[in-house]
């Protein structure tokens, strides 16, 4: 019994483990909290465009010598920016013009590392290095997952009364506009921030799985927002585990757990709107 | 008569160079019910953002209760209900969060609820006969209850001047006379209310004044010196369905009174009387 529990709780011996447990928790929060918004808005892509974007940012911020969350974030920001603006003044599509902005500055980027040697590796920006992350990417994991959670709190209605109904949003004197920038702005900085420690794969990941998943199960918002983060955390946490005794990677693992539990939360909900309709067959 | 809303001269051209509105210009009066009618493509949309400042004035200014747009908003003057296609109905909220939300410029920065606000929030709900479904989704609602639960958040609100964009499309009857119950009694209220209609039929019933605009006003006015058939058949053109019931299909006297009907595409209007015989040889469309 006891040799159980010590094989069942080895994986939190290990320091690089406790340190993964915190930086996947911390960072659980606040990108479930954002999935929710972005599911709804129709952004879900635009994490992905953003965490591709930033690539050249960071090759440029090392170039120049800054910081290089500086030059990544500026990045992140101008292809939201590049992406409104060309939607706004073409007939093209929002994704059409965001898969163009997004992959030719992710192939800028790539051009400038093979001129350029940055101390930043394409294959930490892609997968992380979740298992080497130091007490520095802990904090700065910390920091801007608060700077989200306290925004939520501020901001969350207003946000929300932005998604669903601009008009009415504006209607009441909200500034809009400044809802639509900081909700992107809040988005790069997040993206920018966990992308050293847990690698831009696993972020694409928690900014659209956990609010998808709640967005199937959920009626109202509150418990949209409450199922997300439940989602993102528990998830988080098992793949960490799990990942220990299959030797496998944390990030794939916790995409590879939350698409599991996608997949159950659509089977279980086509089911129940199924036999909801069977019940009641006549309710038009 | 006391000036609710005083539209100025106003001109929108669009980006790409369209000229929406030209020249726009009418006054509304506290305790009021306008209807805006026009064909599609009119401006009617347009209108309605100058109102509420989403798009920017070439030209002209708009006033509501003697402040300007942006001001007004500020001073939450201005409710707007939504057409039914502007909202996802998918989306996880429940009807009495949706109600909450014209609750949300009386509020704090941090948007918490008081007690006056679940209180007005009640209140609405009961004024649209809409108690039982507070806790639905609002996907979960028929056509005409979903028109019912924004008209109560304009309610809780408790704004002054109310815009509503087609409220009475897909809606039965009974919806209809309800919210048109409901208009009269806010503008015994002293409300101001401007409503965009395709539904000619119950402008002279419920609506004192009408406006009519084709990408400029046409006519504004009370609605027994505006609606008239002269001006109707100049704001709609040639896309109104019109119908003359005329003597000889009406009656077998040589009474040479006719019946009218005009329609766009909703309940048709009626007209009865002498004028305008010539119309006769083209009965049908016109």
């Amino acid at each position: 019994m006891l040799a159980l529990f010590e094989l069942l709780s080895e994986p939190f011996y290990f320091g690089f483990m406790q340190q993964a447990f915190i930086i996947v928790l911390l960072l659980a929060i606040p990108s479930a909290l954002l999935s929710c918004f972005l599911v709804l808005k129709g952004w879900s892509l635009m994490g992905d465009a953003i965490s591709h974007s930033v690539l050249p940012g960071i090759v440029i911020a090392y170039l120049l010598a800054i910081p290089y969350a500086i030059g990544a974030f500026v990045a992140g920001i101008s292809c939201a920016i590049a992406t409104g603006y060309i939607k706004e003044n073409s007939r093209l599509k929002e994704d059409t013009v965001m898969g163009i902005v997004f992959s030719s500055m992710f192939a800028l980027g790539l051009v400038l590392m093979t001129k350029i040697e940055s101390d930043v590796h394409l294959d930490q920006i892609l997968f992380g290095d979740l298992l080497g992350s130091s007490g520095q990417d802990i904090i700065e994991v910390a920091g801007i997952s608060l700077l989200v959670v306290l925004f939520m709190v501020c901001k969350g209605k207003d946000l929300l009364l932005f998604v669903f109904d601009k008009q009415h949003a504006q209607a009441i004197g909200l500034p809009v506009r400044f809802l639509h920038y900081a909700l992107l702005s809040i988005l790069s900085l997040t993206i920018v921030f966990s992308l050293k420690a847990v690698g831009m794969i696993l972020v694409i990941a928690l900014l659209i799985a956990p609010g998808s998943i709640a967005f199937l199960l959920c009626n109202s918002f509150a418990n949209m927002l409450k199922v997300a983060v439940l989602v993102s955390c528990s998830c988080s946490f098992l793949g960490v585990y799990i990942s220990f005794y299959l030797d496998s990677a944390p990030a794939p693992t916790i995409i590879m757990l939350m698409s599991l539990l996608f997949i159950i939360t659509f089977i279980q909900t086509t089911q129940r709107a199924k036999s909801i309709n069977l019940d009641v067959p006549d309710t038009q | 008569m006391k000036t609710g809303l005083i539209v100025n001269n106003v001109s929108v051209t669009y980006r790409n160079g369209f000229n929406a509105l030209q020249n726009a210009s009418f006054k509304l009066p506290i305790g009021s019910i306008t209807a805006l009618v026009g064909i599609n493509g009119s401006g009617k949309s347009t209108l309605f953002k100058s109102i509420m400042g989403f798009v920017t004035l070439s030209q002209g200014n708009v006033e509501i209760l003697g402040y300007p747009v942006k001001q007004a908003l500020k001073k939450n003057l201005v409710a707007y209900v939504p057409q039914s296609e502007d909202i996802d109905w998918n989306f996880p909220i429940l009807v009495e969060d949706v109600i909450m939300m014209g609750r949300y410029g009386h509020m704090n920065f941090l948007r918490r609820s008081n007690k006056k606000d679940h209180q007005m929030v009640e209140l609405a709900l009961q004024r649209v006969n809409m108690q039982d479904y507070r806790k639905r989704q609002i996907g979960e609602l028929s056509g005409g209850q979903k028109k019912r639960i924004f008209l109560a958040r304009a309610l809780a609100q408790d704004s002054e001047v109310i815009l509503l964009d087609e409220p009475f499309t897909g809606v039965d009857v009974q919806t209809e006379d309800q919210i048109m119950a409901l208009l009269r009694e806010l503008r015994d209220e002293g409300k101001v209310i401007l409503v965009s209609t395709h539904n000619l039929g119950s402008v002279p019933e419920f609506c004192d004044r009408t406006v009519l605009i084709n990408r400029t006003i046409l006519a504004a006015g009370e609605t027994k010196t505006v609606f008239t058939q002269d001006n109707l058949q100049q704001a709609f053109g040639g896309v109104l369905r019109h119908f003359v019931l005329a003597g000889d299909t009406l009656h077998e006297d040589d009474d040479t009174r006719q019946v009218t009907l005009l329609s766009d595409h909703e309940r048709p209007v009626v007209l009865y009387g002498n004028e305008k015989a010539e119309t006769i040889t083209q009965a049908g469309s016109l």
